[in-house]
């Protein structure tokens, strides 16, 4: 009984995990496979084509883009990378001819100060202002009780335990 | 009540930033403006579509006189609609230079004599390389370069009857 339960189950799950496999295989049919002697080549080429943003696609990088400036811009990647350019360079070679777009990590400059800044600075003014509102509740609680408050208050407590 | 009221700033701030980056949403990130605005137009040498032996390079495009430089190819259905648009232009008295992009040369000069030629001369860039250090991505894409050699303005896409008068005469006699 179990085991039937088991083939049940298993057959959808073997079709599945064909269909994934097809579909993986045809999605990266469009995008060449390169040889690289080098392994440390081969990652730096991996991360670089994972950081470039297609220009005339809404959100994809260009290793995983098939358009055809994407195919032009790897092909550049792999040959500045052949000629021992390093990643700051090839980054600068993209960015000069298709702009800023191009980087999925925007370069720290002036006009970029704000867009780096601001989340440290925020984290910043939030954690001034709960050390400033701690600050005062403590003070507040620690304040001592004027003598007609310290009355009442006795009063209040005594009165409750008579009940 | 003051130090109340002030605890309400963070939630301002954020909701300034939503709707900042709400705006955000809507813009076209097509519309956005050459890498190569402001600068000269790229070195190069390449032979020309109509004659293999002769060699042009970027002083072809620094002679004193304004140039829309324009790159097309045969594969290109949107470039077929734009020559009429082109011809007006050129029509008009307006330089055009051409950049035959990825074509061979037998298929550029076939969509030259089907659609007409505006064109003073086409650079011949049968793998693109021209085009990829205009930062081209696709076609056909337009520059305005001054009579220095300077790209003044990018158009990318189809150039339509009414943006001949309003964008690119505009610019035209702006740069001019």
């Amino acid at each position: 009984m179990a085991l039937n339960r088991f083939r049940c189950a298993a057959l959808p799950l073997a079709l599945l995990v064909l269909m994934l496999l097809a579909s993986a295989t045809s999605h990266g049919a469009a995008i060449e496979m390169r040889e690289f002697d080098d392994p440390v080549l081969e990652q730096r080429y991996d991360s670089l084509t994972a950081s470039l943003r297609c220009p005339t696609c809404q959100n994809q990088a260009i290793n995983d883009s098939d358009a055809p400036v994407s195919g032009d811009m790897r092909e550049r990647v792999y040959q500045l990378l052949q000629d021992g350019r390093s990643d700051i360079e090839i980054r600068d070679f993209m960015v000069q001819r298709f702009g800023d777009y191009v980087l999925y990590n925007p370069r720290l400059e002036g006009r970029t100060l704000l867009l780096w800044g601001l989340p440290g600075a925020l984290v910043l003014l939030g954690g001034v202002l709960v050390v400033f509102i701690v600050r005062t509740r403590r003070k507040a609680s620690a304040s001592k009780l004027t003598a007609a408050e310290r009355a009442r208050l006795d009063a209040l407590i005594n009165g409750e335990r008579s009940e | 009540m003051k130090f109340r009221l002030l605890l309400l700033l963070p939630l301002i701030g954020f909701l300034a930033l939503a709707l900042f980056l709400y705006q955000g949403l809507s813009l076209n990130p097509f519309q956005r403006d050459s890498a190569l605005m402001a600068r000269e137009f790229p070195a190069f040498e390449l032979a020309t579509l109509e004659d293999a032996e002769r060699r042009v390079d970027e002083s072809l495009l620094a002679t004193g006189e304004l140039t829309l430089v324009n790159v097309w190819g045969e594969w290109c259905p949107e470039c077929k609609r734009e020559m009429p648009q082109l011809l007006d232009l050129a029509d008009r008295g307006i330089r055009l230079v051409g950049i035959s992009y990825k074509d061979t040369r037998e298929k550029g000069l076939g969509f030259l004599d089907e659609f007409g030629n505006p064109f003073e001369v086409n650079i011949f860039d049968p793998e693109g390389d021209l085009a990829f250090d205009l930062g081209v991505y696709g076609a056909p894409e337009t520059f305005l370069v001054d009579a220095d050699g300077v790209i003044r303005y990018h158009h990318t896409g189809y150039i339509a009857p009414d943006q001949v008068r309003d964008t690119i005469l505009a610019e035209v006699e702006k740069w001019r």
